[in-house]
């Protein structure tokens, strides 16, 4: 016996002797975990997380979240006595005057980029193989929460430093809670302690970026990872993997080794664009002063496509019994994102209600394979990348000699458009790619090898699938649309029957699907064979 | 049916392949050193790290293509700390995917819905304390207890109720008042206007008072931008061309959208530009919305000049500047 192996096992012993969790333990460490990349997203944003704990830690050690004004006297000298806030002055000391500041500063800062660009991958990558399908559906609101929350985080981070960009953003999300009917200015007085910028909003949004926000991290991803522990994770299709099993490796020790080398990589990706690329160098802005502003003010990018709508909203207020609403505020900076969000919480359900399928599901679905929730998916996103390009307007005007105008129009119109055009054409490119599936199991695939036969005819060699692609080609299920009765069994007409035809029609959309080829349409065509 | 049974069978997990150093003890010698090598460079680049903290003093920069300036220090430790956590990671997933076993492992998966018997034991259980607490049949038990519970919950918004004053009228004022100086900012020198060119644009402030501080909320409300044109060039209607002083113009420097500072003046269209979201003004037109969000012009402030000479406020501004809110009532 190994010292390792006799070590092990003391180890265990010792750890039944006082928990007796001895096969709960077992079971847990053989835990099986399929394998693929698309798998490690999640990883990705976990792992950020916990960069960003650690980096933030060591910057609250020489921050100081407070707007009282002190003048500069670090060895930044462009800004040397000049008065500002003991933030902005505590983030050029972070970065000039304590050494690995900066290089923390920015894997902080990287670390949120990626932490936010990883929960969207993450949760396209979810909604696109259908894995938040039962049971999974308490997951996928956790993980909306989540993005939401990290939005909000991170717009709070970065306007921590009371630079003269952050302050501007602060400034307009002032001007969104004074916006709110009836209660807009007490809020906003409320927030800021009085006027805008006032003297108390930093330290304030400090303790909810600090403490509050990264306790319900914790506590959301706890449950998040806990669920996906007991549920088992989804797995994709192919030879060997059911609905009632898992393929994969045991956790101990080969994926805990890949799991943690892969944290030790985000890590190692993240330090190492701390140290070559310059993120928010808040010393080229200056000290927030309301007066003032930069050109090509932008935020983060993960407010940015907020920022689009807010620009391209048309310029309506209503002035009304000495009340004045800014549809040109809230359209843009609440009800839009509200709906989409709501929606997006709300489309496991809403997909169950087209289909009527209420059973588990732990096979993912190739995207091909369910067209039309993948044209909803596309077309979301062709919405929110139009609305980020005209967030970035200004940005795309200069560099490609545009007039701000001109990317206006396109986006205000595009945005309308873009998308339902978005929604068909993804729709079709799914049918012709199953149909390209079909071709493939029934005739082989196209080896590119031509070969004359003897009386001169030119055919190209069509190479026969296996059968575990064959098998992978064709195992997804295609349901049948759902069939509302209109009328019950006496022939009365059902008095839920719009609601029904509606359910119908839109069944109907979701399981357009081309036939998946069957065995003996194969046998038929002759084993596949040319 | 039979449509089902003519599927493509499922042919089964694929054969395990083994890889070559499953194979050959040599290739997992190898592999051993290649790990290894990698945690060798770890521990070199962690040495590199803790190097440049000590002995590269933080304010030696040097030129590098695309980087341009860099400052030595931050470089050295920034790559010496991330090649340190790479190499680890790397090594451990080299030595996961070419030592560790990597058969596949087959884990059975079980329906979430309990057996028919528990389950049905469990919904009972949960019908009869349901019923056991009262709730359907006492509604006056739960009607007060939904009150009770509601309003509780105002404690702990009326406990945020001191996080700030009330806005009272605070939103509508600013600090310039009838006869106010226009002074520079920054410098706070009055202005006469033969200092502004024709062309020229300048950020005021209202003179302070003596002993009076300017606080940040107080510029933002009341930043002002001062533009000079022709006097022709204005087309206003006599009232608000009474309120400019020899082609000189004052407006308020919140945005009228989102209280941004309107900072960007076009000479040649004379046309001010919001940079947050492109609401455009045109000056000429007592800052009309020509393009983008806003829904309101910039206010106007009423300017002529003192006996003095220098540049002072008529009157205060006539409605609230900066954005919308709900009290506002034009």
């Amino acid at each position: 016996m190994s010292k390792v192996e006799r070590i092990g096992g003391n180890v265990a012993s010792y750890v039944d002797d006082r928990t007796g969790a001895a096969k709960w333990l077992r079971k847990n460490l053989t835990k099986v975990f399929p394998d693929h990349w698309s798998f490690m997203l999640g990883e990705i944003v976990l792992y950020s997380f916990i960069i960003l704990l650690l980096s933030g830690t060591f910057l609250t050690f020489w921050f100081d979240p407070s707007q009282r004004d002190v003048i500069y006297q670090g060895s930044y000298e462009p800004l040397k006595n000049i008065e500002m806030s003991a933030s902005y002055a505590s983030t050029l000391h972070i970065s000039f005057d304590v050494r690995g500041g900066l290089l923390m500063r920015q894997i902080h800062h990287w670390a949120a980029l990626i932490f936010m660009a990883g929960m969207i991958a993450h949760l396209m990558r979810v909604f696109f193989t259908g894995a938040f399908r039962k049971p999974r559906e308490a997951n996928w609101l956790i993980g909306v929460g989540l993005v939401t929350l990290g939005i909000v985080e991170g717009f709070l981070g970065y306007s921590l430093p009371d630079d003269l960009l952050s302050g501007t953003g602060i400034r307009i999300a002032e001007a969104i809670i004074q916006a709110l009917p009836v209660v807009g200015s007490y809020l906003a007085f409320f927030a800021f302690g009085g006027a805008f910028p006032g003297h108390v909003f930093i330290p304030r949004i400090f303790t909810v970026h600090v403490l509050l926000l990264p306790g319900i991290f914790l506590a959301l991803i706890t449950v998040h990872l806990m669920l996906v522990w007991y549920q088992k994770h989804t797995q994709y299709p192919g030879p060997g993997r059911t609905e009632k099993n898992v393929v994969g490796y045991p956790l101990m020790p080969i994926y805990m080794a890949k799991a943690g080398g892969f944290f030790f990589i985000v890590f190692g990706v993240t330090a190492l664009l701390g140290a070559v690329a310059s993120i928010n160098p808040i010393w080229l802005y200056g000290p927030y002063n309301p007066g003032q502003i930069s050109a090509g003010s932008q935020p983060d990018f993960y407010m940015g496509w907020l920022d689009g709508l807010v620009r391209m909203a048309p310029p309506i207020e209503t002035h009304a019994f000495g009340h004045t609403i800014s549809w040109n505020i809230l359209i843009p900076g609440l009800i839009v994102p509200g709906i989409l969000f709501t929606l997006m919480a709300l489309y496991p359900f809403i997909e169950s209600w087209m289909t009527g399928d209420k059973s588990e599901h732990h096979l993912l679905e190739r995207p091909r394979n369910n067209p039309n929730r993948t044209a909803i998916g596309a077309m979301s996103l062709a919405f929110i990348l139009v609305v980020l390009i005209n967030g970035g307007n200004d940005i795309i005007a200069t560099n490609f000699h545009l007039t701000i105008n001109q990317i206006m129009w396109f986006t205000r119109i595009g945005v309308l458009v873009i998308p339902p055009l978005v929604f068909v054409i993804t729709k079709r490119i799914c049918l012709s790619l199953q149909r390209a599936d079909r071709e493939k199991v029934l005739h082989g695939r196209e080896t590119g090898r031509l070969v004359m036969l003897p009386h001169g005819e030119f055919i190209e060699v069509h190479e026969e699938l296996t059968p575990e692609q064959k098998f992978t080609l064709t195992q997804h299920p295609q349901p049948a649309a759902l069939i509302v009765p209109t009328t019950d069994a006496n022939g009365v007409l059902n008095p839920q029957g719009f609601k029904g035809r509606i359910r119908a029609r839109f069944s109907q959309a979701h399981v357009e699907q081309i036939d998946a080829p069957t065995e003996s349409e194969a046998k038929a065509l002759g084993g596949g064979h040319h | 049916m039979s449509n089902e049974l003519q599927k493509f069978q499922d042919p089964g997990l694929p054969e395990h392949v083994h890889r070559k150093t499953d194979l050959d003890p040599k290739a997992a010698d190898r592999a051993e050193r290649q790990v290894a090598i990698l945690f060798v460079l770890s521990a070199i680049s962690t040495v590199v790290a803790i190097y440049s903290y000590i002995f590269i003093p933080d304010n030696q920069y040097f030129f590098l293509p695309v980087m341009g300036d860099t400052n030595a220090h931050q470089l050295l430790l920034g790559l010496g700390m991330a090649f340190a956590l790479l190499f680890i990671g790397l090594g451990l997933v080299l030595w996961a995917k070419e030592l560790m076993p990597d058969t596949e492992v087959i884990a059975e998966r079980h329906e979430f819905r309990s057996p028919d018997e528990d389950r049905a034991d469990f919904v009972r259980t949960v019908k009869e304390q349901a019923s056991a607490s009262g709730l359907g049949r006492r509604s006056l038990i739960k009607r007060t207890l939904g009150l009770a519970l509601g309003i509780s919950a105002l404690t702990p918004l009326v406990l945020l109720r001191d996080l700030g004053p009330l806005p009272k009228k605070e939103l509508e004022k600013t600090s310039w008042k009838k006869g106010t100086r226009l002074v520079t900012d920054p410098g706070n020198r009055p202005i006469r206007p033969e200092d502004l060119e024709i062309g020229a644009v300048a950020q005021v402030l209202p003179e302070l008072v003596e002993g009076q501080e300017r606080t940040l909320s107080d510029i933002g409300k009341d930043a002002v931008l001062l533009i000079r044109l022709r006097p022709s060039e204005f087309q206003l209607d006599a009232e608000r061309l009474s309120w400019t002083h020899d082609g000189i113009i004052a407006f308020s420097k919140i945005c009228s959208h989102m209280g941004c500072a309107v900072a960007l003046y076009e000479q040649q269209t004379k046309h001010l530009l919001c940079p947050c979201h492109q609401s455009t003004f045109d000056v000429t037109r007592a800052a009309k919305v020509i393009f983008g969000p806003s829904a309101r012009p910039l206010p106007q402030l009423a300017i002529t000049v003192d006996a003095d000479g220098y540049l002072v406020a008529q009157q205060p501004f006539t409605e609230s500047v900066g954005p919308s809110y709900w009290e506002r009532s034009s």
